[in-house]
């Protein structure tokens, strides 16, 4: 964790003084709803269908077990007693009111949280790896730069009205488990052949209305010219993206209209005058920040616990959850633990007050304190040791945190829906509630293998429908709830050099009560088709292309359609 | 005259803001009096606005480059730039640009729809002098430049990002 100094500690209580006194201004009624909306929701507060809605920033997903206590707090305290983990690494309240809010963030900033910045036209929490600090293949620790950024990106002067949202993730690992191609701005670390740290610079991707693979602006940005040279692709952005719509502001859609070359062009040229200026980083700022994080201390560990390696043996059931639900790390005898929020039956990313409390003593006894929210929604562990993992499977399992899914099918994401997003044309949760209970048999769901599968309830996409293996959008059609089908995306996890990927819609539209279906004989295609185990249905699909799919979704509805009408006409 | 808020004191103002009319027909020239034109007339009859008795002012609309004025800074009393709505945040980087890159150190107006939770980064940007839209105090909105104590960035009211004062403020402290 980062450790705020007494600056940092000072400016989030500002803060809440701030919206406390807005807060008091709109109930008086000297502030319209019109001129409260941008301030409200840049400290994260939607008004939403049934209640307003709070998003509480983790930055990076980084949390202590102390905030996570907290957030349970608030959660019985202000609101039904859960809380909605989200695809941005944030935590989502549902049901707070309005007048508490100022007290809920004063709550948050006694243990270094806030809601700053997690709605509104400025830069978002920026987001990262979730592995980030432990995984093998890490070139740097993207944490350190993710807590620079987000000091320079909070209450930034010259970009808090952009033109709309944006969002930057940071990636320090070979692989990229950030999305960086889909992000307003993506970071990939890399380093030069002196060793020297820089970033590849990838701008104008993203998921929404319009998903587009973004574009490499920088190869090798040298680390100390991070700062000066996102001011200069942001203030390119700030004056001439477009405000006049708001599904056309995002940056992407100016990077495309300029075109990639002329964009970079442009940055460049304000970036002549901002380069080595005074928000050129130091040596010396970089080791600061790192210096207040606090940092594992890992014992000196044999490679393969035995005790370890036999109850592997001895428990296929322990076995099964270690294989989906335990990374390798990079100091020997430890292991990355991911608690999984995706029990079949409970929304997505929700998690109790009460499973946000026994989550905490978990990180407490076997992590040293510290877990992270992944992007997929899920809780990690990620400073275990081999040798308690037994004990830790246990005890999760008695909190319904053992679901062996981290990869597979029913890992669904899904963003919170029409059941409570007033965005949303449909529901989502009770889609992956009938897809898990479908496939509610875990030897079929580990023999499907490798499986994203994302929901998002409209085209805001915050269910990255885009980039799942299998993407299930929500669109209104004359106002009933309709859900049209992606296959072949890919956020590219896991794949080094291979950026991600957009999923193609198979074709028209289904009713709720039809996905289940078509989801099976997806899978049906898919394990027809398999040249052997290894490969997934992404694979597949990207060998076969979307056709021998749309056939066998589509045909045998049609045939479906010809057999009823048949019997119809001969009753 | 309207109170306006200049270098964080409640002051009457002495100029007088021309805005276009219907179907961006060019306000009328009074014939004395400080005024603050809008800068397409300043582009179009710069010879009728200079040679009158007053003080010329000019002002910008949030999408106009304030690269065009660069040349004529020197002529102004002022300069004001245009908030057409709270969200349009245009204006904050034509501030930095006119204080950062074109020099201008005179009176810098924001003008529009301008209210008091924006105080502070308007100032942080390089705005002096506020002119709030119709019904706002400007006496109880001198509070907000004091809504946060310090700020992490380089702005043109502190030109060292925070990073750069860090180790400084400790030492003080």
């Amino acid at each position: 964790m980062y450790r705020y100094d007494e600056i940092d500690q000072r400016l989030v209580e500002e803060r809440v003084a701030q919206f406390r006194g807005q807060t008091l201004r709109f109930l008086a009624g000297q502030l319209s709803e019109d001129d409260f909306r941008p301030l409200r929701l840049r400290n994260g507060l939607y008004i939403q269908r049934y209640a307003p809605m709070l998003r509480v920033a983790i930055p990076y997903g980084l949390l202590s077990s102390r905030q996570l206590r907290t957030l349970a707090h608030i959660a019985r305290k202000w609101d039904r007693g859960y809380g909605h983990f989200s695809t941005r690494q944030n935590l989502q309240y549902n049901w707070p009111k309005l007048e508490d809010v100022p007290d809920i963030l004063a709550e948050l900033a006694t243990v270094q949280m806030h809601a700053i910045q997690t709605s509104g036209n400025s830069v978002r929490n920026i987001t990262t790896d979730h592995f980030a600090g432990v995984a093998r293949d890490e070139l740097v620790d993207s944490f350190v730069w993710c807590e620079l950024l987000r000091q320079w990106s909070t209450f930034h002067p010259e970009f808090s009205y952009l033109p709309r949202k944006f969002k930057i993730a940071v990636n320090g690992a070979e692989a990229d488990r950030a999305a960086t191609y889909l992000h307003d701005v993506g970071l990939h670390a890399v380093r030069n052949a002196d060793g020297e740290v820089g970033f590849r610079v990838i701008v104008g991707g993203g998921m929404g209305r319009t998903p587009v693979i973004g574009h490499v602006m920088q190869e090798f940005l040298p680390w100390r010219h991070l700062l000066t040279y996102l001011e200069a692709v942001l203030r390119v952005y700030n004056r001439y993206g477009r405000r006049d719509n708001i599904h056309k502001a995002r940056i992407k859609i100016l990077v495309k209209a300029l075109t990639p070359e002329r964009f970079r062009a442009d940055a460049e040229a304000e970036w002549a005058y901002l380069k080595d200026g005074p928000s050129t980083l130091t040596g010396e700022e970089v080791r600061r920040v790192e210096e207040r994080f606090t940092r594992p201390h890992y014992e000196r560990l044999a490679g393969d616990d035995a005790g370890y390696l036999a109850r592997l043996a001895a428990e296929p059931a322990f076995a099964a959850w270690v294989k989906r639900n335990v990374q390798p790390h990079k100091m020997a005898g430890y292991a990355a633990v991911t608690l999984s929020l995706k029990k079949t039956g409970v929304p997505p990313g929700d998690a109790t007050a009460g499973q946000m409390d026994a989550v905490a003593g978990l990180a407490d006894r076997y992590s040293q304190g510290e877990l992270r929210v992944s992007h997929e929604q899920n809780l990690i562990l990620a400073d275990a040791r081999q040798s308690d993992l037994h004990a830790l499977w246990q005890e999760a399992k008695a909190l319904g945190l053992a679901t062996p899914n981290i990869g597979l099918l029913t890992n669904i994401i899904a963003c919170p829906g029409g059941d409570f997003c007033s965005l949303a044309n449909a529901k989502s949760i009770p889609v992956a509630q009938a897809i898990q209970e479908r496939f509610d048999r875990l030897d079929y769901v580990y023999d499907i293998g490798e499986l994203d599968l994302n929901i998002s309830g409209c085209m805001n996409s915050c269910g990255h429908h885009h980039v799942g293996h299998i993407g299930i959008l929500g669109v209104d059609k004359n106002g009933e709830e309709w859900y049209q089908i992606s296959i072949g995306g890919n956020q590219g996890l896991a794949r080094p050099g291979a950026p991600a990927a957009v999923g193609k819609i198979i074709g028209p539209s289904f009713a709720r009560e039809e996905i289940p279906g078509v989801i099976e004989k997806l899978i049906g295609v898919y394990l027809d088709r398999r040249e052997s185990e290894d490969e997934r249905f992404i694979d597949v699909v990207w060998r076969t292309g979307i056709e021998p799919f749309k056939e066998r979704v589509y045909d045998s509805d049609h045939q479906e359609q010809k057999r009823r009408r048949r019997s119809l006409a001969t009753a | 005259m309207t109170a306006i808020i200049r270098n964080r004191s409640v002051v009457d103002d002495p100029w007088q803001l021309l805005r276009p009319g219907d179907h961006g027909r060019q306000p009328a020239i009074p014939l004395a009096g400080d005024i603050i034109v809008p800068l397409t007339l300043w582009r179009a009859e710069r010879e009728a606005v200079s040679f009158r008795a007053g003080r010329i002012g000019v002002w910008l609309d949030s999408h106009e480059d304030p690269a065009v004025i660069a040349e004529d800074l020197r002529l102004f009393g002022v300069v004001a730039v245009n908030f057409p709505k709270f969200g349009d945040g245009r204006g904050y980087s034509i501030a930095r640009l006119l204080r950062e890159r074109y020099g201008w150190k005179g009176e810098l107006r924001a003008i529009g729809d301008v209210f008091r939770d924006q105080l502070f980064f308007l100032a942080s940007c390089g705005f002096n002098s506020f002119a709030l839209r119709d019904g706002e105090d400007p006496r109880e909105a001198l509070a907000a430049f004091g809504d946060f104590s310090d700020a992490y960035q380089s702005s043109v009211e502190r030109r060292l990002p925070l990073f750069r004062r860090r180790l400084e403020k400790f030492a003080q402290a």
